[in-house]
């Protein structure tokens, strides 16, 4: 980790949608090399804060860096790995056909394109369904495929809308040590979850409800401000539920 | 590069799905044999029903390739006449001729009309008459509907399918959440677009060429002009159908909703295209005629097919279906700005 010198840094950022407030006057930072989770029940405004990090979408007021740039900026677009909520895959292709179609939008070609194809499907455990049209994936292989596409081009900054949804606990844990793995080689991962044990397994977490922030920390510092034994408890005692 | 990738996953999605291919190559031929077979040409014969006195009539009525019915009483014809077993009645009082039609289909009506016409002229003078000296300009005496619905079909339905399968395509690419991670990735709108039209346009150049050939070597429609001109028109036309299918995608929830605009967009251009007489329209529509791509598709169509004529003739038609293109290009460009501003 490197304090001080924020790859992704959110600056009060607020989005509204015609008079619906979506994101409330949202500020935090996220350091290099880290896993930040943002965790909210359905509706809170997670898929929409990482639009904004993607810079598909634009802030309504304040700002958004990442890696010390303004978003939404198209040329970051190439640091960034992005992994839908949806699948958001062409069915009627292979996997291989999907994987050829996003590496030539990322501008790998020839051999590299071959050895990254390879090593993502290696990494979500697909390598023998390379051929195989997307059309006969199960749920969980589609996930996957999504993944591996999100890492095709080496991103240094990887964001992941709900990435292990429909992911059985097994499979689960292999890629949670392969974001691990990553996070290791300096990969930077905001990822969304609604998924409480999983939000365990971040370095720093952001809770949000109704577009609100409501605290940034660590698990365990979490744990801590709230006096309570798990990160569900803290997120009701956040959310004004007391049990 | 990223136009190149485009493209070739659309050509792939292609062949993946043979069904949509063949309803792109195949079904227009089955639409275009279907019209050439009922307008195959055939004049329709008029039944006349004749009795009494009228039945001298008999002869100079088959002569003008009516069918005759002859009855024995006024009567048995008014029966048959009500059972649409014929088309008009002759009947005799006193010297007076009356003829009484079916009258519930304008077609056989029109028959009987001219051969009465032909007829009576017929009975009138015996005298020969100085028959005046037909020629034509375009087409020919034996010139049929479909040689003049040809040109203008073949137009319609190469827009019809390319501006539904094209506009689907898109439209599916925003509900299936592709359109989203696509535009996560630094590809530019204008990019996404400009792949579309390759993407389609190689499919569409053979499509025209299918339709084209089909039309002129096997349905044997009028054909005049250069087959080069009629390959341009159909790709120009598709262009259009393409590049405003996409556009009107952004507009669509749903495929239904594509569907939807089939009576909005599609039907209302077919009426306006001039396979029917324009000039008999109030003005405004014709003025709304002058908006629509397929009015000049099938205008520059029929001059080349039927009137042979070359370059100079279409150039406009040809300038304004490329101006439609890219009109409706650039407006998508920017209707993709409601999912990414940059």
């Amino acid at each position: 980790m490197n304090p001080g010198n924020p790859v992704i840094s959110i600056r009060n950022v607020g989005r509204a949608f015609g008079n619906k407030q979506v994101l409330e006057n949202i500020s935090l930072e996220v350091e290099q090399a880290e896993t930040f989770g943002i965790l909210g029940p359905s509706g809170s405004g997670k898929t929409t804060l990482v639009k904004l990090l993607t810079g598909i979408d634009e802030t309504t007021s304040g700002e958004v860096f990442v890696l010390g740039v303004k978003m939404p900026k198209l040329a970051m677009l190439q640091q960034i790995g992005y992994m839908a909520q949806s699948d958001a895959l062409y069915t009627e292709l292979s996997a291989k056909e999907n994987l050829e179609f996003f590496a030539a939008l990322y501008g790998l070609k020839g051999e590299q394109r071959s050895r990254r194809i390879k090593a993502v499907m290696e990494l979500v455990n697909l390598e023998e369904h390379l051929r195989k049209r997307v059309d006969q994936y199960s749920g969980g292989m589609k996930r996957r495929l999504s993944l591996a596409i999100a890492l095709l081009h080496e991103p240094p900054v990887l964001i992941l809308d709900e990435p292990t949804v429909g992911i059985d606990p097994v499979l689960r844990l292999s890629i949670w040590k392969e974001l691990k793995a990553l996070n290791r080689k300096g990969t930077t991962i905001v990822l969304t979850t609604h998924v409480m044990d999983e939000a365990e397994k971040c370095d720093r977490l952001a809770m949000i409800r109704d577009g609100k922030l409501l605290a940034v920390d660590t698990p365990t510092g979490l744990l801590q401000a709230t006096s309570t034994d798990s990160i569900e408890e803290a997120f009701l005692y956040y959310g004004g539920v007391r049990s | 590069m990223r136009i190149k990738a485009i493209t070739l996953r659309i050509l792939q999605q292609f062949i993946h799905d043979k069904r949509t291919m063949a309803l792109m190559f195949l079904a227009p031929l089955l639409v275009l044999s279907l019209m050439s077979l009922v307008f195959n040409g055939k004049t329709y014969v008029p039944k006349f029903g004749v009795s009494g006195q009228a039945t001298i009539l008999s002869a100079t009525l088959e002569k003008h390739d009516a069918e005759v019915m002859a009855y024995t009483t006024m009567e048995l014809g008014q029966t048959a006449l009500k059972e649409s077993k014929i088309d008009a009645l002759i009947t005799m009082n006193g010297t007076a001729m009356q003829v009484e039609l079916e009258g519930s289909n304008p077609t056989a009506n029109r028959a009987v009309m001219l051969v009465l016409g032909q007829s009576s002229q017929n009975l009138l003078s015996s005298e020969k008459q100085v028959q005046p000296e037909i020629s034509y300009l375009y087409g020919s005496a034996d010139m049929k509907t479909i040689d003049r619905f040809g040109p203008i079909m073949i137009g319609v339905f190469v827009f019809f399918f390319v501006f539904l399968i094209a506009g689907v395509s898109f439209l599916r690419e925003r509900t299936t959440g592709t359109l989203e991670r696509l535009l996560s990735t630094p590809l530019k709108r204008w990019e996404i677009v400009l792949g579309y039209v390759c993407g389609f346009g190689i499919f569409t150049v053979l499509q025209a060429l299918l339709i084209s050939w089909y039309s002129i070597q096997v349905l044997g429609i009028i054909m005049t002009g250069s087959f080069g001109y009629v390959m341009l028109m159909t790709l120009l036309l598709s262009m259009a159908a393409l590049t405003l299918g996409t556009l009107l995608s952004a507009f669509a929830a749903n495929e239904l909703q594509m569907i939807q605009f089939i009576p909005l967009i599609i039907v209302p251009q077919i009426f306006l295209s001039g396979l029917f007489p324009l000039d008999t329209l109030p003005l405004w529509l014709q003025r709304v005629g002058l908006a629509t791509p397929l009015y000049y598709g099938a205008e520059a169509l029929m001059n080349i097919m039927i009137r042979g004529k070359g370059w100079s003739a279409i150039a406009l038609d040809v300038y304004v279906l490329i101006g439609f293109s890219l009109l409706f290009m650039l407006l998508n460009v920017w209707a993709l700005r409601k999912h990414r501003k940059m």
